[in-house]
């Protein structure tokens, strides 16, 4: 357990929090790993899990009719996969495939979501830290749907 | 009495001739020229303006190598007449060259300090003198970093280069589409998300930036969250240049005029112009 908190802390998104929290948070932690192919959620199943990205890459697709898996948006080292956790109705709205070995720390969301219930000061603290990743991805796909580098009319 | 046209005449084109056309991707070619005159040098981040004889002129920087004498290297993409008709031209045709014109990339300034670049699309083309650059005098920089991105795989410009760059191992590289095939195992998304994952030092580093106007501003602003102060972004602006040497006053920005005093600017001079929709 030691190593997977000294894992958790080290983290960049739990770069600096409070040991108290992370103590808290450590608990619903744990290490898993995907092979290349393997997907860590598929779209409509619950959200019950997000995931640390320690190593590899995971591809976020969603299926469409006609082209099978889009992906759009590939996830590395050091972000978050997965945010529908935080949010009713708690389920996945896309599918999240390992592009290679990934090495990640899943957090058990129901966990999460019942200690930051009870605890409001780390559900704040949660918050805190998911607001900035949420903001990020919200103003990346405005970029990407501009689509930029189409040819001007 | 009208005034005799002189070969100074910075209006009056020399004459060049097509030695090499590629195609680097869905409507964009890259152009050697051999000017009948010696080849002028020019600076990473200067322009030229290339005219097809009989349609019109236009600002085409220079994507080349600023030490290969002799030849000059235009990248261009077909989107009007003048750049459709430059895109046609084959080896042996003539057209026009006036230039190089404008202020470049801060070469003098970067020495000493991490190199940040980071293009969208075409954008590339007129960082890529200053990457030879930047690569033959690589022991005056500290961490050089490529992060770029492009609509989907076929659009990536230069990709044999970008390889031969990344086999160099002494150059940071980071490739991102925005629309990816199944068969894609790079990146996805927009080359901003690639500047928080980039390893550089914020407070020794400088940044050059090129692309479309909207991805600029967002990567100014990754940028800006990566610690990198206004003073150290550096960005190519594309206006409506006519003249290219302030006679016509068409690419005026604000108080500026792109032909002159960019396109390159240090972005701590032009962000309240940015912010202006009218301009």
């Amino acid at each position: 357990m030691e190593g997977l908190e000294r894992i958790v802390k080290e983290h960049p998104f739990f770069a600096g929090m409070q040991n108290a929290f992370c103590d808290l948070v450590c608990g619903c932690a744990r290490n898993v790993r995907f092979e290349a192919g393997q997907y860590l959620f598929h779209e409509g199943e619950p959200a019950d899990w997000f995931y640390l990205l320690r190593h590899g890459r995971v591809a976020l697709q969603v299926a469409v009719p006609g082209r099978g898996a889009v992906t759009f948006q590939t996830m590395a080292e050091g972000e978050i996969v997965g945010l529908s956790w935080l949010i009713p109705p708690y389920r996945w709205t896309y599918d999240a495939k390992a592009i290679g070995l990934t090495r990640a720390i899943a957090m058990d969301a129901k966990c999460l979501r019942e200690k930051c219930e009870a605890d409001h000061d780390l559900g704040y603290e949660m918050m805190k830290r998911f607001m900035p990743v949420l903001i990020q991805r919200l103003q990346a796909t405005r970029l990407q749907i501009l689509d930029v580098y189409g040819t001007p009319a | 009495m009208t005034a005799a046209i002189t070969a100074a005449d910075p209006m009056v084109p020399r004459v060049a001739r097509v030695l090499r056309r590629r195609r680097n991707g869905p409507q964009v070619f890259t152009l050697d020229v051999e000017p009948e005159d010696p080849a002028p040098a020019f600076a990473p981040g200067q322009f030229s303006m290339l005219t097809a004889f009989g349609v019109g002129e236009a600002p085409i920087s220079a994507s080349g190598d600023p030490a290969e004498p002799g030849r000059l290297v235009y990248t261009i993409r077909a989107v009007g007449p003048v750049s459709s008709a430059l895109t046609r031209l084959g080896p042996g045709d003539l057209l026009g060259l006036r230039g190089p014109f404008g202020m470049g990339w801060p070469m003098v300034e970067a020495p000493g300090r991490d190199v940040v670049i980071v293009a969208g699309g075409l954008g590339l083309a007129p960082l890529r003198p200053a990457l030879y650059r930047l690569l033959a005098e690589r022991a005056r920089y500290g961490k050089i970093v490529l992060l770029y991105g492009a609509r989907g795989p076929a659009d990536i410009l230069f990709r044999n280069e970008i390889e031969s760059w990344r086999r160099r191992l002494d150059i940071d590289i980071a490739v991102t589409v925005d629309h990816a095939p199944p068969d894609w195992r790079g990146h996805v998304g927009v080359v901003t998300r690639l500047i928080a994952r980039a390893d550089f030092d914020p407070l020794h580093a400088v940044a050059l930036v090129c692309g479309p106007e909207v991805m600029m501003r967002f990567a100014i602003a990754g940028l800006g969250e990566a610690g990198l102060a206004d003073d150290a972004i550096y960005l190519s602006m594309e206006r409506n240049m006519k003249c290219a040497v302030v006679f016509c006053g068409h690419c005026q920005f604000g108080t500026v005029f792109v032909c002159r005093d960019g396109p390159v600017f240090r972005y701590d001079r032009v962000r309240s112009l940015l912010a202006v929709k009218e301009i």
